[in-house]
């Protein structure tokens, strides 16, 4: 019973894959946990690279000496990749090689939809497209092996659903990993001059035949007939991929129509003959797949050049949308539309009780809250606030609302200069420590020799917090867990040249909001390091000392009402009853942020106690007033249960 | 459930309830038992108090998502999370559900309101063929830790006789996956939700 992602990482042990390089991010982020709880145990090597188009060529250095290697990534994160990616399919490689693109439709936690299955058609690049957990183990165990036969590497490409589903594999040897050898020199393959690119062109149009007689007998494309009535007594075929196929098979027995279905596994280069001689056989013919008509055009194009006229439907009649996550509802609506059935559909209707909404929002004693709420404070909310990628893109929410802009990963530096020239106002770029690695560091040497003037916030929380607490070149561990040289980001900066460097830790409220006022008043680049540990990371050690997790609460006999905690603060620990503001003792971290946001000082340490404060609260520990009950147990336990 | 059917179950609730670690139990209950399991989940904002959701189906089914109105257990973790699924619910639905309230920040935050139990009891027998109701939360403490509630409503689920194995088989399944120190307590609150349902089914 494998998540997905799990099935990726096995596969790839089942390939025997030496190499394994990514930049973690949504849905792909558990490949990388599987490699770093399996890979050194296996002898893979495995690394959590800068960014995506590192990883790629780390990936591709190793394939062209003959290794196989595996680099993962989520969509947007090809794009970054890309420049390598194009041109590294024209080169090919020796050792087998796959590239996986972790699409999301309907961007559970992504800021686009893009259907990375264009990327085949741009770069020429075989790709294979699973729809279970099953398939994308086979996928990828075979798929080296492909790699291998055309020298060139394989587009593996999952959408969510494929990525964070659970399903039975079944699981086959582990293969052999290779031994390093000498490189084999080959500049009029590897060294693309031009010379050698106009070499390689013709090559790619020569693999591209290969891999689509590949394609015309893979085992990944196949028939499958669903027996049932012939509606009108046409001859249906439908034509599907990745998991929309789990959807069409599933709601075909029910609907009850005759239908062929025609999956397609290896969806570049498409089987041409394959889809042609079963559109000669058709009446009907319904394109099912999730985002953009990327199969769609091709197969009006086979039927063209075979002068079919049958009826093709799909994106094009608007049958099925251009947007969102298909599920068996979609699927079934769209192919009862196509065929215009006289089909009853489920009725079931949401809620008519309205549900308040539970937006995601940054944790208890996420330090990120203070550092926003200082800079705000610092600039009296006048500055444009250009945000970057990770859990901080939340100080979007209300009360906080810092966020103006957000792009994709990194913009935050390169936009911020842009806003400055063109506002004239105060403007700040808020990015974490692992997305400044990532790819905010050419764009703050852009800034800097262009004179752009704003300040530059590094809310350095020691991790990739978003996607699940990754190793970074800040950390002194590598992505298998070994010690590794860490990078100090201040002295990064600092080295560059740039003259105001300073490091804060936001949970030091005053002096962090102070520094961010000289910051504002600087003129050109000023960088404010905002350094304090995830919460998360902090509330785990604290749950394993002695005594834990010591939360605040309000003391009502001192508090003014005034709502400067919920109201611009807004921890969500904190909560309204009635008139009064409370501190949920369960979610308070301790962190003690809102109790200097207070002006009274009503917000106060508690003594730890499980039912809350007992009386003989203190600040700090003293000793003579420090309370004996036992420490909460909730709190201990709560980090084993999850 | 027979060969031929398939269940369809769908978890539902916030994150930090343990909602992801109950529904891997139970498809894990279902491959050791060597029923064919399709599961998804929503990851990603689990850890950051969102809604989290799960989807199991078990038998002869491909998609791991359920279609409108096909759920036949809405094993819900919290009142308007319930809310939130209806659609997914039909008369064929049974609702099992915590009614111990989390209030999303929002509520928390005085800028919105959190309907009426009674309001939102009302609109879920409106939809589902069934609902049953409890404090999972009290239970998970009588049992010894809050944090048993996942486990717990897993009991209220093995009370519904319509799993396709049996009791022993879940509670041995769970004993496997879930920390060796927990596996009394956890045990233990899942007896007592499957005592407490099946006097109310």
């Amino acid at each position: 019973m494998l998540l997905g992602n799990e099935a990726v990482a096995r596969g790839a042990a089942e390939a025997g894959v030496d190499i394994a390089t990514t930049y973690p991010g949504t849905p792909s982020s558990e490949i990388g946990t599987t490699f770093g709880h399996i890979g050194k145990e296996l002898g893979i090597y495995f690394e959590y690279s800068t960014n995506e188009k590192v990883a790629l060529e780390v990936a591709a250095g190793a394939s062209i000496a003959g290794m196989r290697s595996l680099a993962f990534m989520k969509h947007v994160g090809l794009n970054v990749a890309a420049d390598a990616f194009v041109t590294l399919i024209t080169m090919g490689v020796r050792g087998g090689m796959i590239i996986l693109s972790a699409d999301d439709p309907a961007a559970h936690s992504s800021q686009n939809e893009q259907d990375n299955r264009f990327y085949a058609l741009l770069a020429n690049v075989p790709m294979l497209e699973p729809a279970t957990p099953q398939e994308a183990k086979e996928m990828v165990r075979i798929g080296f092996d492909l790699s291998e036969e055309l020298e060139i590497p394989f587009l593996l490409r999952t959408t969510t659903r494929l990525n964070h589903v659970r399903g039975p594999v079944e699981l086959k040897e582990l293969g052999p990993r290779r031994e390093p050898k000498e490189f084999e020199r080959d500049p009029f393959r590897f060294v693309t001059v031009p010379l050698v690119a106009r070499l390689r062109h013709p090559w790619l149009l020569e693999t591209e035949k290969k891999a689509r007689e590949m394609s015309e007998s893979s085992e990944f494309n196949f028939f499958q007939d669903f027996e049932g009535d012939a509606p009108d007594g046409k001859k249906v075929l439908i034509i599907t991929s990745g998991v929309s196929y789990n959807y069409v098979v599933d709601v075909l027995p029910e609907m009850g129509i005759a239908a062929k279905v025609l999956k397609i596994g290896m969806t570049h280069p498409l089987p041409e003959r394959m889809i042609g001689d079963a559109l000669a056989e058709t009446d009907t013919a319904i394109i099912v797949e999730e985002l953009e008509p990327y199969m769609e055009v091709q197969v009006r194009d086979i039927a063209q050049r075979r002068g079919l006229t049958l009826e093709i439907h799909g994106k094009a009649q608007e049958l099925f949308p251009r947007i969102l996550e298909f599920n068996p509802d979609v699927v079934k609506q769209g192919i009862v539309d196509a065929l215009e059935l006289k089909l009853a559909l489920t009725k079931s209707y949401p809620s008519e009780v309205k549900a308040p909404s539970r937006p995601p929002n940054l944790c208890p004693g996420c330090p990120h809250r203070a550092s926003f709420y200082a800079a705000k404070t610092a600039c009296n909310d006048s500055a444009v606030y250009a945000m970057d990628i990770g859990c901080y893109t939340l100080g979007l929410l209300p009360p906080l609302r810092v966020a103006d802009t957000e792009v994709c990963m990194g913009s935050s530096v390169g936009v911020a200069g842009g806003l400055s020239k063109a506002t004239g106002q105060k403007v700040i770029s808020f990015i974490g420590d692992s997305t400044f690695f990532h790819s905010g560091i050419p764009a703050l040497i852009n800034a800097l020799h262009n004179k752009h003037d704003f300040v530059l916030a590094i809310l350095d929380n020691r991790t990739t917090a978003m996607t699940g607490h990754q190793s970074h070149p800040g950390i002194p561990l590598d992505g298998m867990g070994d010690p590794a040289p860490s990078l100090d980001i201040a002295d990064l900066v600092r080295g560059l040249g740039i003259d105001f460097v300073e490091v804060v830790d936001p949970y030091e409220l005053e002096p962090t909001t102070d520094t961010f006022k000289r910051a504002f008043e600087h003129e050109g680049i000023a960088v404010v390091i905002a350094r304090q540990t995830c919460a998360l990371l902090l509330d785990k050690a604290a749950r394993k000392t002695p005594e834990g997790i010591i939360p605040y609460f309000i003391d009502q006999d001192e508090c003014r009402k005034c709502r400067m905690c919920v109201g611009k603060f807004g921890c969500i620990a904190l909560y309204v009853e009635g008139e009064d503001i409370m501190i949920n003792q369960q979610l308070c971290d301790g962190c003690g942020v809102c109790s200097q946001v207070c002006p009274f000082g009503a917000i106060k340490r508690t003594c730890g106690c499980p039912d809350g404060p007992c009386g003989v609260h203190y600040d700090e520990p003293s000793g003579e007033d420090e309370c004996t009950e036992p420490l909460c147990e909730v709190a201990e336990g709560k980090e084993v249960a999850e | 459930m027979s060969d031929d059917q398939s269940i369809n179950i769908m978890f539902i609730g916030v994150g930090g309830q343990g909602i992801l670690t109950a529904s891997t139990i139970l498809g894990h209950a279902a491959l050791a038992h060597g029923t064919k399991v399709a599961m998804s989940e929503v990851h990603g904002m689990a850890q950051r108090g969102g809604s989290v959701t799960a989807n199991i189906r078990m038998g002869d089914v491909h998609s791991p998502l359920i279609p409108a109105g096909e759920t036949d257990i809405l094993l819900s973790f919290e009142p308007v999370e319930t809310l939130r699924v209806l659609e997914y619910t039909s008369d064929k639905t049974l609702v099992i559900m915590n009614d111990e309230p989390i209030y999303p920040f929002t509520v928390s935050l005085g800028q919105e309101p959190y309907p009426s139990m009674d309001e939102i009891k009302a609109e879920i027998e409106r939809h589902a063929g069934g609902l049953i109701s409890f404090n999972a939360l009290d239970i998970a403490k009588e049992a010894g830790n809050s944090l048993t509630v996942n486990v717990a409503m897993l009991g209220a689920l093995a009370a519904t006789d319509k799993l396709p194995f049996d009791v022993e088989h879940l509670r041995k399944v769970i004993s496997e996956r879930v920390p060796e120190r927990f596996i009394d307590v956890n045990l233990k609150a899942f007896d007592m939700v499957l005592e407490k349902v099946k006097g109310e089914l």
